[in-house]
């Protein structure tokens, strides 16, 4: 029964420390504190992580899916950004 | 008496583990109820994890029951093969879920109680006891902030809400008081440094509930006459349809296992 007057928040969650807070998914809640609350009940009860954002969906501003072209097509042409072109040594290991 | 029914022995700190045991069981068993019929997917998970948190607790204090009682049972005897008046469970847990103002009230009143109960007996004595409090107690804080947010958001919310949670607060504060009584046997156990004092957790309990209850523009009912009776197995009517569900299957079919 969750209507239009609950919002609607985006969930990130930072599964270790040192690593980035990453977009797990989202949930309803009427405020930021329960929104929060909702987010440890949903997306940590198998030891997700250790810390979690929240943040209101409406606060978030998306490229528009018709520009994918302009967008990102040009970089797929690009390959001398990508370092391939260096012979790694084979006393560095797995880079 | 269904002839597959246990006869527990008597002893203080049998009875004070059972009591515990099934305080939690049969709150957590009251929290699943809302499985699938909570207001909001989210609030259907928050309610499921408490009553998880809740049924663990209790699992815990019956494996300990039988290894105090000895008498080869296990946790589930004590669950399932209980009657009614054997359970010592407070009146307050099996109230029934009623609105999901008076499921939060209800939680809230025994979370912040039982919240300063377990960080009491983490210093007991008794190492088991000690060591169910450690976990319990964290699972507990969480049930009190979680419920107190929606006891303020509930009071402060609409006049429907507010209306709602004040009922909810002037039902179910008469059972309040069964939450600090103290008995002989309890008393016996207090001495030994096994049990905590639940007398003196009164005023505690007492200021963080108005402390609330302010915030929620709820009005606290004054502290008149106070049900009492469900320690010694004395209960409302609402805990035998509660455990003939709660026990159906062993009762139906013994030894059944999934």
């Amino acid at each position: 029964m969750a209507g239009p007057t609950i919002p609607l928040w985006e969930v990130f969650i930072r599964s270790r420390n040192g690593l980035a807070h990453k977009h797990v998914g989202s949930l309803h809640a009427a405020d930021a504190t329960l929104a929060v609350q909702a987010a440890r009940d949903l997306y940590t009860r198998r030891g997700e992580g250790n810390s979690v954002w929240v943040v209101p969906s409406s606060a978030i501003t998306a490229s528009d899916p018709a520009d994918k072209d302009m967008m990102f097509d040009p970089a797929d042409s690009k390959v001398y950004r990508h370092p391939t072109f260096y012979d790694v040594p084979d006393d560095v290991g797995h880079m | 008496m269904d002839p597959g029914s246990i006869t527990v022995a008597d002893s203080p700190l049998l009875r004070y583990t059972l009591r515990r045991a099934d305080d939690a069981l049969i709150l957590g068993h009251r929290l699943s109820e809302w499985c699938g019929h909570a207001p909001m997917m989210e609030e259907d998970m928050a309610l499921s994890n408490m009553a998880l948190d809740l049924i663990g607790q209790a699992r815990s204090l019956y494996a300990y029951a039988a290894e105090v009682e000895a008498a080869g049972r296990d946790e589930d005897a004590y669950a399932y093969l209980r009657d009614v008046t054997a359970y010592g469970n407070l009146l307050l847990v099996e109230q029934p879920n009623g609105d999901f103002a008076q499921t939060m009230i209800r939680q809230y009143l025994y979370s912040a109680f039982i919240d300063g109960y377990w960080r009491g007996l983490v210093r007991s004595t008794d190492a088991t006891l000690s060591a169910v409090a450690a976990k319990a107690e964290k699972e507990a804080a969480y049930h009190l902030r979680h419920s107190a947010e929606w006891v303020i958001r509930l009071g402060d919310g609409t006049p429907e809400s507010h209306q709602r949670a004040q009922r909810a607060l002037d039902d179910l504060w008469p059972f309040t008081g069964e939450m600090f009584a103290v008995d002989a046997s309890d008393r016996s156990l207090i001495a030994r440094g096994i049990a905590v004092d639940t007398d003196a957790l009164r005023g505690e309990w007492r200021a963080m509930v108005a402390q609330v209850a302010a915030r929620a523009t709820l009005i606290l009912p004054g502290d008149g006459w106070m049900q009492r009776g469900g320690r010694d197995g004395r209960h409302s009517e609402h805990l035998g349809h509660l455990l003939s569900e709660l026990q159906f299957m062993q009762r139906s079919y013994p030894g059944a296992s999934w």
